[in-house]
């Protein structure tokens, strides 16, 4: 029954996104007139993910003979052959994250199935799978951007902490609670489209995207200095001199941590991982002589 | 028995299924009523967990079909967890019961029939027959006993989730009515630790400090709590803190690794039941290192032991109880600091790492912030605490930590036991709805306590009995063998929630010889293996009030209609009480000392005593802004039902550091925290200048001082430091069944699910339970993450999927399965093991195997 359901809204839904995705991609694609990558990507809609393994798309549609044996070996049933009419090239298998993720099966049995390698076969570690890059594209509506405590798309990443993570940052409308912002990493994420599946909105905040059409790139002659640092694992020039600095008594100045330390305020020295004295009793029996 | 166990489950999973598939969405046009003028908007608390985020509710044409997080509420400012998101959709599931169902074969009640609709008539007819047969059989078998003897044939296991004044007049209804303290709440299965602790420690129910500590902390240690998930906004707060507060340290214990510790500084796995030595050791540490306050604990504390080898909680033939040399016993014996100090010896921070697997390092750090007097620390724990065969033992040794320091009652300094439903502190503890308690911390086994409480009833001397009834899982134990003929469970699942479910619930609810009515929205478990079930008004289908665990009282009014003939718990307790005449309920001796109840109907004495029916009704309620509301229950009995019961039930507290403030007051205020003294809240209690009530005990006190006046009678107002050893839990992992399991729940559902699993979404977002296990363990057992596993105990066996990659990461040994899951019941496994003392069961500890299905 509740299959069913999920077919029908399924159908729908991908003929309504099909039809928005490809006027809107055919007016950019005009306008921009990227000629090789058009081509690429007008292949397929950008909701429809192709099973993990996949080659690039051109050398797919290439390598792959619309056998569907692909389809036949997945275990939850989420692949579907493209049938005429689709915009899906006919007899290709694809999944839409929303109605139906990949579930990253350990053994992989769609590329296994692959008499062609349009399924890599030397995909054997399925979390080095790159179907498409999950993004939380809608920012207002997603509601752990308001402060909410949701994170279900974090809570489902099969690679949670890797493909997904939490960034916490202050509330200051609340003053006192704090924002779980989800983090996608395309590092990790695999394209499972689990979370896009769980997102509990209306329609999803996060959605799955071949990976091409989501991901940005950095101009060419910068990097980013603390990452290259944390490469390194050094500076890459010569490290800083020591400092010296003018302050009145009971002040230090740390140049790499705190800035202004005021001693004689209730702050301990820190003896390292934690920030108070490593005997406990020399800040106990000073409190307590106090009491006395 | 015609309904087989087999074919019960098969229906239950079935039912379960069908009903998360088939749920229809209750408005459409959601996003639109933010702009819409004739959304009639209004504050209501959250129906959910015991955080107590405010909401506001939108209603238009009598339905609900918009909410928002309450801005202006301090405690989640506009926030919501998805839970708290969805709130509106709970209400209109598809399979909402709307009509009394009772199981008949040939136009006639059977316990072997199938349900059928029948009217509320019918329905409490033959539940007066049964309750009357009943009342009969407990009338003989009390026969010449004291009052403090008698017991009785009929019970009602109700709800820390009902309002405060159903759990009020239902507590009122058993222990007057019927003469029976057969009456607890689930908040036994959640809370009753927590309350012996305080009691124990304190003689006064309730955390002394509030959600302010979260912002005034420098470290937090969470003790078996998996905040992160189960207080989400609470969580927020306190991550907010550690954000933004210098210095600000996380400690996280827990038996698997949970989402806090993605936040933990200190993150520490222990071995089931180790929570015990490793608190001795940091008591250990403080004294081997002088660095207890000295001031303190030589004015404001007082040193006792407890009786050890206490016993499981388990039947008393069960060899591990016949074992124990002081089963049950808790009698405090008071000793010197000096023997205080000998007894924690042994734990010593060699010993208790090894025991919990914790590293020393670690451990060593947690002391310290303990002991450190510059740190301010606040401690938080749940169900890890609570649920353990040793709860009020363990909930005691962390007070002993922070009363050692003095670290208590002072923003940020704070011991503070978080509870699981919206109303566990105000209706199940302060109403005192359970089977030893009364309002206001009485209990039924001291004599001058049921007096003042037959004073304010207007009721004979003698008229509530003595003797404590039967906890809520001596209750199922009771069912199971034929001591009780009626159960009415109300506001709850126990069926699912339950431990031992195979050998003892369910045997319960279908002994042939038992009658068993099960009030809900939805057909649960529970209602599926009744007799009879009442379709029940819920959360804003009624006017209510819940209080929080910071003793935050919030009120609502009713916004819309409950769907078709469903009626509110309070209508239900209420107008089933006319169908008694005194003399039917009453013996004839008890009767003579009140003549002028003959022929009256317990409605009337109960109900209409000219207190709990002195504020009329004029048809609406009305808010300041000229907005009207319904109030079912008034208009249909004629006064203001809910401030009537509210205004006697708050007689019993105030002046006695209980006191609510008057009932219209929360109508307009978004929650008052108790006590409430000349219209001011206590934040913090037991210390001078916050709490009212310590000048009043401590006339001479200096200022700022602490007294624990709950305790001024007992021995000058001292808290008790109470030691007690580590002892082994009542079932542990051996070859046959090498793993522990432990139970819980997930952010996505509550509790048993019967309202977030008829919310599409959340149904979603995580569908059915799984067991989480140790990527280690699953290889072991050939098991991988996907596949379905069988897990079986000595009580039974459940069937779900491996879950290796999930949020929940236990070491190895150990495996995690939610409950909320009525097609995969867990409580088939879990041992009904309690703590003797508080008699709440041990829901994360016992013995498993696991293996391919």
């Amino acid at each position: 029954m509740a299959e069913t359901h999920d077919d029908k809204k399924g159908i729908s839904r991908r003929q309504f996104l099909s039809t928005t995705l490809k006027t809107a991609c055919s007016v950019t694609l005009m306008g921009v007139g990227l000629g090789f990558y058009a081509q690429r990507a007008n292949a397929l809609p950008p909701l429809a993910i192709r099973p993990p393994g996949a080659l690039p798309e051109n050398d797919f549609l290439g390598a792959c003979i619309r056998c569907g044996l692909c389809v036949r070996d997945c275990p939850p049933q989420i692949l579907s052959l493209g049938q005429l009419g689709d915009d899906i090239p006919t007899g290709t298998p694809y999944f839409i994250a929303r109605t139906g993720p990949c579930v990253m099966c350990e053994d992989i049995p769609c590329v296994k199935a692959c008499p062609t390698n349009a399924l890599d076969h030397s995909l054997t570690d399925i979390e080095k799978a790159r179907m498409g890059l999950a993004v939380v594209v809608d920012q207002e509506n997603c509601i752990a951007f308001q402060g909410l405590r949701c994170e279900v798309c974090f809570n489902i990443c099969p690679l949670r902490g890797d493909a997904i993570t939490l960034e916490y940052r202050h509330n200051p409308r609340s003053g006192k609670h704090a924002f779980f912002i989800p983090v996608v990493h395309s590092d990790a994420c695999t394209g499972c489209g689990l979370c896009e599946k769980a997102c509990i909105l209306e329609k999803a905040a996060i959605k799955v995207y071949p990976i091409e059409m989501a991901k940005g790139e950095l101009g060419h002659h910068y990097r980013f200095g603390w990452k290259e640092k944390a490469k390194a694992g050094h500076a890459l020039v010569t490290p800083d001199v020591k400092h010296h600095y003018n302050l009145p008594e009971g002040v230090r100045y740390e140049l790499q941590g705190k800035g202004l330390i005021f001693e004689n305020q209730k702050a301990q020295p820190s003896s390292g991982e934690v920030p108070f004295p490593s005997n406990p009793l020399q800040s106990l029996n000073r409190k307590r002589k106090e009491s006395e | 028995m015609s309904l087989t166990r087999r074919d019960f489950i098969k229906s239950n999973a079935i039912a379960a299924a069908a009903a998360t598939a088939g749920v229809t969405l209750p408005a459409s046009k959601t996003a639109l009523a933010g702009d819409d003028p004739d959304v009639r908007w209004d504050k209501a608390p959250c129906r959910f967990c015991g955080t107590g985020c405010s909401v506001l509710v939108g209603v238009k044409n009598g339905r609900i079909v918009a909410s928002q997080g309450d801005p202006d509420a301090p405690v989640n400012k506009g926030l919501n967890c998805i839970k708290g998101y969805f709130l509106p959709k709970i209400m209109y599931g598809k399979d909402r019961l709307t009509k009394p169902l009772l199981r008949k074969k040939n136009g006639k009640y059977d316990k072997n029939g199938d349900f059928e609709e029948v009217s509320w008539d019918e329905a409490f007819d033959i539940m007066a027959q049964k309750w009357k047969e009943s009342l009969k059989k407990s009338w003989e078998e009390n026969k010449g006993k004291p009052v403090t003897k008698i017991t009785s044939r009929v019970a009602m296991f109700g709800s820390g989730q009902w309002t405060v004044w159903e759990g009020y007049a239902a507590a009122k209804l058993f222990k007057a009515g019927f003469r029976s303290n057969n009456i607890d709440p689930n908040a036994r299965h959640c809370m009753a630790s927590a309350v012996g602790a305080f009691i124990r420690g304190f003689g006064i129910d309730e955390p002394m400090g509030c959600y302010d500590d979260l912002e005034h902390a420098d470290v937090f240690v969470l003790w078996g709590s998996n905040m992160a998930e189960m207080h989400p906004i609470l969580w927020s707060r306190l991550t907010d803190t550690r954000l933004t507060k210098p210095g600000c340290e996380v400690h996280v214990l827990s038996t698997y690794k949970n989402r806090c510790f993605e936040l933990a500084d200190n993150g520490m796995v222990f071995k089931p039941q180790t929570d015990l030595a490793i608190l001795n050791y940091i008591a250990n540490y403080i004294v081997q290192n002088k660095a207890y306050n000295k001031e303190f604990i030589e004015k404001h504390v007082q040193f006792n032991k407890t009786p050890t080898d206490i016993g499981y909680g388990l039947r008393p033939e069960d060899p591990r109880e016949k074992r124990a040399k002081n089963r049950m016993k808790g009698k405090l014996t008071k000793i010197s600091f000096e023997e205080y100090a000998k007894s924690l010896e042994p734990y010593t921070l060699e010993y208790v790492s090894k025991l919990s697997g914790v590293p020393k390092q670690q451990l060593l750090r947690l002391a310290k912030v303990y002991a450190d007097p510059n740190k301010k620390v606040s401690s938080y724990w749940t169900m890890g605490f609570n649920q353990h065969t040793r709860g009020v033992w363990v909930n005691g040794l962390l007070y002993n930590v922070h009363l050692l320091m003095g670290k208590i009652s002072e923003p940020g300094n704070s011991p503070f036991s978080l509870t699981g439903q919206p109303s566990a502190c105000g209706t199940a503890r302060e109403v005192g709805t359970f089977s030893h308690r009364l309002p206001a911390d009485l209990v039924v086994k001291k004599k001058a306590h049921r007096d003042i409480a037959e004073k304010i009833w207007k009721l004979p001397e003698g008229t509530i009995p003595g003797k404590p009834g039967y906890h809520a899982v001596l209750m199922m134990r009771k069912l199971h063998d034929g001591a009780i003929d009626c159960y009415w469970q109300m506001c709850n699942n126990q069926l699912q929630a339950g431990a031992n479910m195979n050998n003892e619930s369910y045997p319960g609810y279908r002994n042939p010889n038992a009658f068993v009515v099960v009030s809900d929205p939805y057909p649960t478990v529970s209602a599926q293996a009744a007799d009879l079930v009442l379709p029940t008004a819920m959360w804003t289908e009624k006017e209510g009030a819940y209080g929080n665990a910071e003793r935050r009282t919030q009120f609502w009014r009713q916004q819309v209609k409950a769907p078709g003939e469903a009626k509110s718990d309070l209508w239900q307790i209420m107008e089933f009480s006319k169908r008694f005449k005194m003399e039917e309920v009453w013996p004839p001796e008890l009767m003579a000392k009140a003549p002028e109840y003959q022929g009256k109907t317990l409605y009337e004495v109960l109900f209409e005593n000219g207190q709990v029916n002195q504020f009329p009704f004029e048809g609406k309620i009305k808010d300041d802004r000229g907005n009207e509301y319904d109030n079912d229950e008034s208009a249909h009995f004629g006064y203001y039902v809910q401030k009537g019961l509210f205004e006697e039930y708050a007689s019993f507290g105030r002046g006695h550091g209980h006191d609510l403030a008057p009932f219209d007051m929360y109508h307009k205020a978004r929650g008052l925290r108790w006590p409430v003294v000349d219209g001011k809240e206590t934040l913090f209690r037991f210390r001078e200048g916050y709490d009212p009530y310590v000048a009043k005990f401590n006339p001479n006190g200096a200022k700022g001082d602490v007294f624990f006046y709950g305790n001024a009678k007992k021995n000058g107002g001292r808290a008790n430091i109470i030691t007690a050893p580590y002892e082994p839990p009542a079932e542990s992992p051996d070859e046959e069944y090498p793993l522990w399991l432990c139970t819980g729940r997930v952010l996505e559902h509550w509790h048993s699910g019967s309202m977030t699993r008829r919310v599409p979404e959340l149904y979603r977002a995580f569908p059915d339970a799984v067991v989480f296990m140790n990527k280690k363990d699953a290889r072991k057992y050939r098991l991988r993450n996907g596949r379905l596993a069988k897990i079986q105990s000595r009580r039974g066996e459940i069937i779900c999927k491996v879950e290796t990659r999930g949020r929940n990461q236990p070491p190895e040994g150990l495996v995690f399965i939610p409950w909320f899951d009525a097609g995969r019941l867990v409580n088939k496994l879990t041992l009904d093991a309690t703590d003797p003392l508080s008699k709440e069961t041990d829901y994360k500890k016992c013995a498993v195997k696991i293996t391919r299905a």
